[in-house]
């Protein structure tokens, strides 16, 4: 790309006139003042309304009061806001009857072993595809993509069908006489909604591993190899190392998404022995008084995430300034 | 060594197995030998990921009533069922589809124009506000899904109340999650592009607007249909967001059906309604690279490139 830049690089006596004019920034020259961020009036505009705003109301709901019936009664003025909302919620954590504890903890839990699974499984695939795609590599690259065009809901679907006690997983085990009768997966089992995660978010994992894997530079492992380490040293000194950046984007990048899934619990699970942090919101906005409840969880959420968030965009913005 | 151990009586399995270790050892310890482990793997993982969503596609083209077991292959569950439950019979599924591709196309063409707009700001806009609202863009699209669909819910359930539930919120709520891909990817591109060739073109006379719908914009095109696909195809998927802000049953597009109806008494009549879903992303998609391909031609353009704009 730098190369590309210094090819087209205009003829001198242009460079001295824009010099002369603006000596610190050369591009800014031509264009009026207005010009370029008249383009990002219109994004900026639809995000404020659409996206600052909301986060405004989810405060001054969760903030907020209710009236009569329990339906949540937004309070607009920050200094009239109550922690009402919020004491009860962290009752119900950390309180002596602190019913929704076991879903927050189970959350953490569900996310770290999926999480810990696409990053094993996802590196391994990655490191292949990169390395030893050779011929193969556009079919595998292919194969690799394919599921982000596959709804989620159709994958999950798909081990809906699978799963169910007359379906081929349990006729498969059942041939092969590993299970007397059928197992009811799809009944609250802790490992079927961890496999569903797995499933719907380590595509997620694998692209950007890849992608980063794919610009190692070969030379470097091949020096390795020639100074006499083993793959396996290799591996460890060198590949390793180079990609911890990857890794730390890619675990944000999947566990970001699992903190706020209720669909994949629903749908493969769907009893209250699974119940995750997602589940806790939507069935908290889907019940009549709740409203509040719905608003203080998707706070603390909020909060918690904030700094994976921070740290995937800022990584994200290094790697694109670094282009 | 195998000598020795071949002589002593009674056991000649160990003479057999020795070599064979040995082999293992050498083969093992040969720095050239090709990842077999790895390469299982990856074929085992990739199968994993695929055929499950294969059977699915296949109970589809069940002729029965089932949707664990395939039966015989048939066009029932499509648009031929004696019930009148199949996808393009049933009125509610119908609707649905009918809704999944008008919220899908208003989408697209209301996030990509605005997004393609904003990448440009964004892009060349040195000033104050520039980094505040390039932040605004990246938590749209690092935020799980859950925030912004209940967040929207509550702005138009209490602020924007002229706002109605249905498709006029959900196409509010899904331009604002999808504005970031068009932008993401479109900064991608004019990264690579550089500066010069409007500038050349600015050289040469031509005032900043035509520079930019002369020379630049056309220099955009693949990043711009590379977004109209996968802006399309995100949004027939999505799911979280629209279900949050559907109002009454006829604004319920496929995906919400799918998701109410999977656990429940479903028919293969589901597994067509994700099927028909996965066809027209993939026609999507299919488009968006041959666009892709067609308009950066000359240029280095395989799916290798195409994959990193996704």
């Amino acid at each position: 790309m730098s190369e590309a830049r210094t090819d087209v690089e205009p003829p001198t006596p242009i460079d001295r006139r824009r010099s002369k004019a603006e000596p610190s920034d050369r591009s800014g020259v031509r264009y009026p003042r207005w010009f370029w961020p008249s383009f990002a009036v219109p994004g900026t505009v639809w995000l404020l309304v659409l996206f600052v705003l909301p986060f405004y109301v989810i405060l001054s709901v969760a903030f907020g009061t209710v009236d009569l019936f329990r339906n949540p009664l937004p309070v607009w003025q920050p200094w009239y806001w109550t922690t009402a909302h919020f004491q009860d919620v962290f009752g119900k954590l950390f309180g002596s009857n602190a019913f929704l504890r076991p879903a927050v903890i189970r959350t953490f839990l569900y996310v770290a072993v999926a999480s810990a699974i696409c990053l094993v499984v996802g590196y391994a695939v990655a490191y292949y595809v990169s390395r030893f795609g050779g011929r193969r590599k556009t079919l595998l690259l292919v194969l690799l993509i394919s599921p982000f065009w596959i709804s989620y809901l159709m994958r999950m679907l798909a081990w809906v069908n699978l799963l169910q006690d007359e379906g081929y997983v349990n006729r498969l085990l059942q041939f092969l006489n590993l299970i007397p009768e059928p197992v009811h997966w799809l009944e609250g089992k802790p490992m079927t909604v961890i496999l569903g995660l797995v499933y719907g978010y380590i595509p997620y994992m694998i692209l950007p591993l890849y992608g980063f894997l794919d610009r190692i530079d070969p030379d470097l492992l091949q020096a390795s190899r020639d100074l006499g380490a083993s793959p396996v040293r290799t591996f460890l000194r060198v590949t390793l190392p180079l990609s911890r950046p990857a890794i730390l984007a890619g675990l944000v990048i999947v566990s970001l998404p699992m903190f706020g899934d209720y669909y994949t619990n629903n749908m493969l699970s769907n009893s209250p022995r699974t119940t995750m942090i997602g589940n806790l919101i939507d069935d908290a906005v889907g019940s009549p008084g709740q409203g509040p409840q719905a608003a203080v969880i998707v706070v603390l959420l909020m909060i918690m995430l904030m700094v994976p968030m921070l740290y995937y965009m800022r990584s994200t913005q290094k790697a694109s300034g670094a282009v | 060594m195998s000598e020795t151990v071949a002589t002593r009586a009674g056991m000649p399995e160990l003479a057999a197995t020795q070599p064979v270790a040995r082999g293992f050892r050498r083969w093992w310890k040969d720095p050239w030998r090709k990842p077999r482990f790895l390469e299982a793997l990856t074929w085992a993982y990739l199968a994993w990921s695929i055929v499950p969503v294969a059977i699915a596609v296949l109970l589809s083209f069940n002729a029965g009533r089932s949707n664990t077991t395939f039966q015989t292959f048939g066009l029932r569950w499509w648009f031929d069922d004696p019930d009148g439950e199949s996808l393009f019979q049933d009125e509610a599924l119908r609707t649905a589809l009918t809704q999944t591709l008008k919220l899908s196309v208003i989408t697209m063409l209301i996030a990509v124009p605005l997004g393609v707009s904003f990448a440009l700001g964004l892009d060349r806009w040195r000033g104050r506000g520039s980094g505040p609202a390039n932040f605004l863009m990246l938590l749209t699209f690092v935020l799980p899904e859950i925030i912004l669909g209940v967040a929207m819910l509550l702005v138009v359930r209490f602020l924007l109340t002229f706002v109605h539930l249905g498709t006029t919120a959900q196409v509010l709520g899904l331009v604002t999650f999808q504005i970031s891909y068009p932008v993401i990817i479109v900064r991608a591109r004019l990264l690579s592009i550089g500066k010069e060739y409007e500038e050349a073109a600015m050289d040469l006379g031509a005032p900043p607007r035509q520079a930019i719908r002369r020379v630049l914009l056309p220099l955009l095109y693949p990043a711009i249909f590379a977004s109209f696909a996968i802006v399309f195809a995100d949004t027939i998927d999505n799911f979280v967001t629209v279900r949050y802000l559907s109002g009454p049953a006829s604004s319920e597009p496929l995906s919400l059906k799918i998701y109410t109806v999977a656990r429940g008494a479903a028919t293969p009549a589901v597994n067509a309604a994700a099927t028909f879903m996965l066809g027209s992303s993939t026609v999507a998609i299919a488009l968006g690279y041959i666009a892709y391909r067609y308009l950066s031609r000359g240029q280095r353009a395989g799916v290798q490139e195409f994959t990193a704009q996704v």
